[in-house]
């Protein structure tokens, strides 16, 4: 398969991912939401790495991967913890912060 | 090992070093006792170490009697060369002695006084203090030093004034003298820095010894006035005496120790010490003998109308400091030490015994509501006649002997001058008066309110023991120099005034000596008529010249007029149009904006995570187009 079909299929799932982020409400689903996003930013790394012939990009892609694993499990840890006190996990109602 | 002189004179410094260290870091958890204990004791130690000096100096030949003690290189900066060093001579001795020896009969009478007060240990250290720097004052054997000295006695001067801090009369009198002394410290620093850039040394051998050939006759002049206007300031002369009377509202130990016997005295010890540079500016000598006998006359009339019991002394130490200054000014040199010496005994001696009346009467310092005391303190009574009797000048008591030397220095020596002696002579006949009218307002005349009278107590023994010392010292102090018998002060100092024969020694005169008895005792009787017993009201002076006098010639009003609302005027204005109307304005101005500027931008703080995310996103998005297209 050529190159441009990964980036496509990358650049697709990205996209999807940021819409997600965007339009819903729901914390669990833009979590997943942003795994999409940092899978299709690892297909690309793979992609090109594989293209250039190079281990650098799949590197780059395991370290996403260990990242991504932190950061989801502080960010469930922040929804328990607020679904524990509101009983609701709707991000626009979580809005104290405005300025 | 044989003990030096020096070693002993270390320990002069050091007792009362470590006394205040004592008093100040421990002296909150230590009991009263041992505080009084340290703090006397150590004064009472460094009289004993600086007696121990004194004899082994006067066993020494005459021209060896001066010793520099080097203790430490202070400040060594290229051809500035400054060392802690101390000057063991005649005159530094003597001085030490003064200071210890009163210092110590004052602090014994001190720990009777301010027992019960609350800040009993922070008395003792300021006082301990104040004869550290006092003796820094007298020992030091550079400019520098004596500055140190100089700055330490005001300070503590400062401190003790304001010891009752919380009453607001105690703080504004120690800021004035604090204020007025500054002048003076101004006058010394300017003397000083004019000695170090025409000699290019501060220790007193060199600046003394090249003064004649590196000053010329302006530069000399110009010295000497700056150290004059240091001695004024310091010794309340004319027309710098205005912070001495109101000192008075410091505790009454202090005024006897630092008003009256020790550091108001320094400014005629600094014109003593420096006096070969006075003596080639005799303008400048001049003009402190017409200063010291104008204060002395002018002095000496404002005490005929206090009220105060303290401001009648305070008044009469201004003017005896007149008396001194005078006989310096007429290059009585030894004259003038012989009077402090003498007045420092029967001042402190009076300062204590009127100290043991406020003390009898719960704080009461009006004279008007004193009177018949006579039968209640008889040891005070008799004490204070003696300082009374001493103070005007009556044969054999102290007073007479350093005074009569003064009056024939200006009557009969050879810088004699007729006018200033005059002026000298009426003014002993006016120290008779009030401070007989005084003593008959406070322990004679019939009390105004006997509930007064019939509570006071006669002093406890740890205050009258040192007073009846300086009865002793009071009455009988002047007879180490009687003309024709005796001149122990003056030989004593011979050797510091040897190089320049410098010292005029005045002539015994029969007919000086009648004319001021006379005159004290017309004194005397004015007051005896006046005030004497069944007299009750006030008597009659012509209003205007009273209220002249109860005005203190309006120099307060003067300065008042000229100094003081002028420059609170000026920093009122300062205050309300450059501090609030632009410094605080553009700092609030700059607030404001940012302020503006925040409100202006808070809508970007939505607080919804998604519009962060949008943002986020759109944000990237510039990014790459720009650096992806640009």
């Amino acid at each position: 398969m050529p190159l441009e079909a990964y980036i496509a299929l990358s650049a697709v799932l990205f996209a999807t991912g940021a819409a997600g982020v965007l339009l819903r409400r729901n914390p669990l689903v833009m979590f997943m939401a942003v795994e999409l996003m940092l899978n299709a930013a690892n297909l690309a790394f793979t992609a090109f790495a594989r293209a250039r012939n190079a281990l650098d990009g799949q590197i780059f892609a395991l370290f996403v991967v260990a990242v991504a694993a932190a950061e989801v499990v502080v960010g469930l840890a922040i929804i328990v913890a607020i679904f524990r006190r509101r009983a609701s996990i709707d991000v626009d109602e979580i809005s104290t912060l405005r300025g | 090992m044989e003990r030096t002189a020096p070693d002993y004179a270390a320990l002069v410094l050091l007792l009362p070093a470590l006394g205040f260290l004592a008093s100040a870091l421990l002296g909150r958890w230590l009991p009263r006792a041992v505080v009084a204990l340290v703090a006397c004791g150590a004064i009472g130690v460094a009289f004993v170490a600086g007696l121990s000096v004194t004899m082994q100096m006067a066993a020494l030949p005459a021209a060896e009697r001066a010793q520099r003690l080097v203790l430490w290189p202070w400040i060594f900066a290229g051809d500035f060369r400054v060392s802690l060093g101390f000057l063991l001579d005649p005159l530094s001795l003597f001085m030490v002695l003064v200071v210890t020896g009163v210092g110590f009969l004052i602090h014994v009478y001190a720990v009777g006084y301010m027992h019960g007060d609350p800040g009993f240990g922070r008395f003792f250290a300021y006082m301990n203090l104040f004869v550290l720097a006092m003796l820094v004052l007298v020992l030091a054997d550079n400019v520098l030093l004596l500055m140190v000295g100089w700055g330490g006695v005001g300070l503590c001067s400062y401190l003790l004034i304001a010891f009752w801090f919380e009453r607001p009369e105690a703080a504004d009198a120690g800021l004035k003298a604090f204020v007025v002394n500054a002048i003076g410290d101004v006058g010394l620093m300017l003397a000083a820095l004019l000695l170090y850039g025409r000699i290019g040394a501060l220790d007193y051998a060199t600046v003394l010894s090249q003064a004649p050939q590196a000053l010329d006759q302006r530069a000399a002049t110009l010295v000497a006035l700056f150290l004059l206007v240091a001695a004024v300031a310091k010794s309340a002369q004319l027309p710098l005496h205005v912070w001495l009377p109101d000192a008075m509202a410091g505790p009454t130990p202090v005024s006897a120790l630092i008003h009256a016997a020790t550091m108001v005295t320094a400014g005629v010890y600094l014109i003593v010490r420096l006096h070969p540079l006075f003596v080639l500016a005799p303008e400048v000598l001049a003009l402190a003998a017409t200063l010291g006998a104008l204060t002395a006359f002018f002095a000496a009339t404002l005490g005929l109308v206090q009220t105060n019991i303290k401001r009648v002394m305070a008044y009469s130490t201004v003017s005896q400091l007149g008396y001194m200054f005078l006989a310096v000014g007429l290059a009585s040199f030894s004259a003038g030490m012989f009077h402090l010496m003498t007045h420092a005994f029967y001042k402190a001696l009076l300062f204590l015994a009127g100290g043991a009346v406020i003390h009898a009467l719960g704080g009461e310092e009006d004279l008007r509501k004193m009177g018949g005391l006579r039968q209640r303190l008889p040891v005070t009574y008799w004490s204070f006649l003696v300082g009374t009797i001493a103070l005007s000048g009556v044969l054999p008591f102290s007073g007479f002997f350093s005074k009569e030397e003064i009056l024939s220095a200006a009557l009969a020596g050879p810088r004699a001058n007729p006018l200033l002696g005059l002026l000298a002579l009426a003014t002993a006949g006016v120290t008779a008066a009030y401070i007989f009218r005084a003593l008959l307002m406070a322990f004679h005349r019939p009390p105004d309110e006997p509930e007064h009278a019939r509570h006071a107590h006669e002093a406890p023994p740890v205050m009258a023991l040192p007073t009846l010392a300086l009865v002793a010292l009071a009455a009988l102090g002047g007879l180490v120099q009687v003309p024709g018998v005796s001149h122990a002060v003056e030989g004593w100092l011979e050797p510091v005034f040897a190089k320049a024969h410098a010292d005029v020694v005045p002539p015994f005169s029969p007919w000086v000596t009648a004319l001021s008895w006379l005159v004290a005792l017309a004194g005397l009787a004015v007051a005896w008529r006046v005030y004497a017993p069944p007299a009750k009201e006030a008597p009659r002076v012509p209003s205007g010249l009273y209220r002249l006098l109860a005005n203190g010639y309006y120099v307060e009003a003067l300065y008042s007029a000229v100094f003081v609302r002028p420059f609170r005027a000026l920093a009122r204005g300062l205050g309300e149009r450059v501090d609030r109307g632009v410094v605080d304005a553009t700092l609030d101005g700059i607030g404001q904006r940012l302020a503006d500027l925040s409100r202006g931008l808070r809508w970007v703080q939505s607080g919804y995570a998604r519009s962060y995310a949008l943002a986020m996103l759109l944000g990237t998005v510039v990014l790459l187009w720009y650096l992806l297209w640009k």
